[in-house]
């Protein structure tokens, strides 16, 4: 393998029901910065059935180009399809950045790649950054420049590695969504799209789709909300949960929760944070009877304000908490959203 | 209808997680489990088996305590056990740790192949799907059902918003969610009959077509730069004298002045 054959920085734009994925946004915002330390191009692989139209919105978000993939075969994600189509885009075109979004489609789709194209993998990244291999130069051994540093916790969030693939090209990574920034929209940008069409052939490995069956619920995208207010086991019960649903209107957020809260039936799956839910970073996260587990603390602790009530403090949230607040939640959140509201209605 | 089940053992990130005096975590000390995803794929290939009738044969790699998973396995009702242990197999990435277990596998009969989604030490989703690849099978993750409908699986893959129902050929791999089932416990006879039961033990030289450029530390094509113990950003200001007006007060001015409201 010739490394230095391998130039650029390309992203997997997941769409879905043809609408592109936030996410794909925020690869794109972080394939930017990476592209300029590099001094390369940024390329959008964008696959699906009718999708060309969606190239311009890449484009208002950073990409360079928009490599487009546009096949009947694309159009529900199914995992050898679109993994013939990316492989053969990074045989073709030898990206030596490869991200996904470490989605549920991310998640399936970039293992097989990696596999396929025989380069390692680092999940679930939090921190991707340009520098060199080893860290600092080790006598007798090559420091190699240029690298892609991958950070990403692991251990239940209690450890973080920096981990980098040297040897083989790509260097791939699936990237946690709600972690990178996108780049403000550049109205009327336009990206240099390139249709490619790879071919599909049908093998041992296509799956037959037999049904879609989409879960209803009108719930919001918590980890694209700027204020959250976070309930736990603290709460007490589903009752209890409309007064931070009360909050969180005064204040134009969402109401987010622990997993002890989903588990106990008062908020739904969509609304966990955490290790096994959803990963924030809201300008204000209000953690209200949450005790603060490693495991709800890995998906929050990078919000910028924590603002934390809970009636014992002794629990953990404490130590990540920019502002806690000691006393009985049931008292503080109603007289809280009182006073936000008359300062609201005062201004 | 041959199963072949891939578990780890996993310390119990979830239980109490130990550390050592210099804030470090002490691994030795947290207690080992069969990774959470992994039993619930275990749990759904006995359920195959006490439904349509199968074998069962777990495999799990790692170092050689890792014998207690699959003798548990064994209790819940698994039929056979392979350990694939050696030393040039430690520190594998999860590249070079599918080549491996994908070599194992090769040594084997199976219809079918399920794994866990992910361990909850690493977190990484890719060892399962790696393996599909490697093996040339098709891979179907995050399952949260499964049946066998003739020569096929049926199974309903979990997305965000949504579920597909997805039909396969056999044979293929199968990547099984926590929440496919609640898994059984072990019997007092099963777990009597584990462990007169034989464990089949693995080294490299049992494992053919497998490149030696491909396994352990040195086959990983990812490096580790450096690892840490996470390092929190530590406590702000906490106040517990406060009135319930007082600190919803307290709230109200710390939001202003960070002009939130």
């Amino acid at each position: 393998m010739n490394l230095e054959e391998y130039k650029g920085v390309y992203i997997f734009a997941q769409q879905v029901d043809n609408q592109i994925s936030s996410i794909s946004f925020e690869l794109l915002g972080k394939a930017k910065d990476l592209a300029k330390d590099l001094n390369t191009e940024v390329t959008a692989m964008l696959l699906g059935s009718g999708v060309k139209a969606l190239a311009d919105e890449l484009a208002a978000y950073g990409a360079d180009k928009v490599i487009v993939v546009d096949d009947p075969a694309l159009k529900d994600y199914m995992t050898e399809p679109y993994a013939h189509a990316i492989c053969s885009i990074i045989n073709e075109y030898k990206p030596e950045i490869v991200l996904f979004g470490a989605t549920a489609i991310g998640r399936d789709l970039a293992p097989r790649c990696s596999a396929r194209v025989q380069t390692g993998l680092t999940a679930d990244c939090t921190v991707l950054e340009i520098g060199d291999f080893p860290l600092n130069p080790i006598p007798g051994k090559e420091q190699k420049h240029n690298q892609l540093l991958m950070t990403r916790p692991a251990f239940g969030g209690n450890t973080i590695a920096t981990i980098a693939c040297p040897d083989n090209r790509p260097q791939m990574a699936t990237v946690r969504p709600g972690v990178m920034q996108k780049i403000d929209k550049i109205a009327g940008a336009k990206a240099d799209v390139i249709e490619f069409n790879p071919g599909f052939e049908k093998n041992n490995c296509y799956v037959e789709i037999q049904d879609v069956v989409k879960i209803v619920n009108d719930t919001v995208d918590i980890s694209q909300a700027k204020i959250l207010v976070a309930g736990g086991r603290g709460v007490g019960s589903k009752e209890n949960f409309a007064m931070l649903e009360e909050l969180a209107k005064v204040l134009g957020g969402e109401v987010a929760s622990s997993r002890a809260a989903v588990d106990s039936g008062w908020t739904n799956k969509e609304q966990q944070v955490g290790q096994t839910g959803k990963t924030v970073r809201p300008h204000v996260y209000f953690a209200i009877g949450i005790s603060g587990a490693i495991q709800h603390v890995s998906g929050m602790e990078e919000s910028d304000i924590i603002i934390a009530i809970n009636k014992d403090e002794t629990a953990p949230i404490f130590d990540v908490a920019d502002y806690g607040i000691v006393g009985d939640l049931t008292k503080i959140v109603p007289l809280l959203t009182e006073k936000i509201k008359k300062q609201k209605e005062a201004k | 209808m041959k199963i072949v089940v891939c578990i780890k053992q996993v310390p119990d990130t979830a239980g109490e997680v130990k550390f050592k005096p210099d804030g470090s975590l002490d691994r030795a000390a947290m207690l080992t489990i069969m990774n959470h995803d992994d039993k619930a794929g275990l749990e759904a290939a006995l359920r195959l088996k006490d439904q349509y009738g199968a074998e069962v044969t777990v495999l799990t790699m790692g170092l050689p305590k890792a014998e207690d998973v699959l003798r548990e396995a064994l209790a819940m009702g698994a039929d056979n056990a392979i350990l694939v242990t050696d030393r040039v197999l430690g520190g594998a990435d999860t590249w070079a740790t599918s080549s491996t277990i994908a070599a194992a596998l090769r040594n084997l009969d199976y219809d079918l192949i399920i794994t866990g989604r992910q361990a909850i030490d690493g977190d990484t989703a890719q060892v399962g799907p790696q393996i599909s690849e490697h093996l040339g099978i098709p891979v179907i993750s995050y399952a949260q059902n499964l049946k066998v409908e003739g020569d096929s699986v049926i199974v309903e893959r979990q997305f965000e918003d949504r579920y597909h129902v997805l039909k396969a050929k056999m044979p293929c791999l199968v990547t099984a969610l926590s929440e496919l089932n609640e898994a059984r416990y072990m019997t007092p006879g099963g777990i009597f009959d584990a462990f007169k039961k034989e464990i089949t033990v693995w080294g490299r030289a049992d494992l053919k077509d497998l490149d030696d450029a491909n396994i352990g530390l040195a086959g990983s094509p990812t490096k580790i730069a450096k690892a840490s113990d996470k390092v929190r950003k530590g406590a702000g200001t906490k106040v517990s004298d406060l009135g319930a007006a007082e600190a919803a007060d307290y709230i109200v001015n710390t939001l202003a002045e960070k002009f939130v409201i």
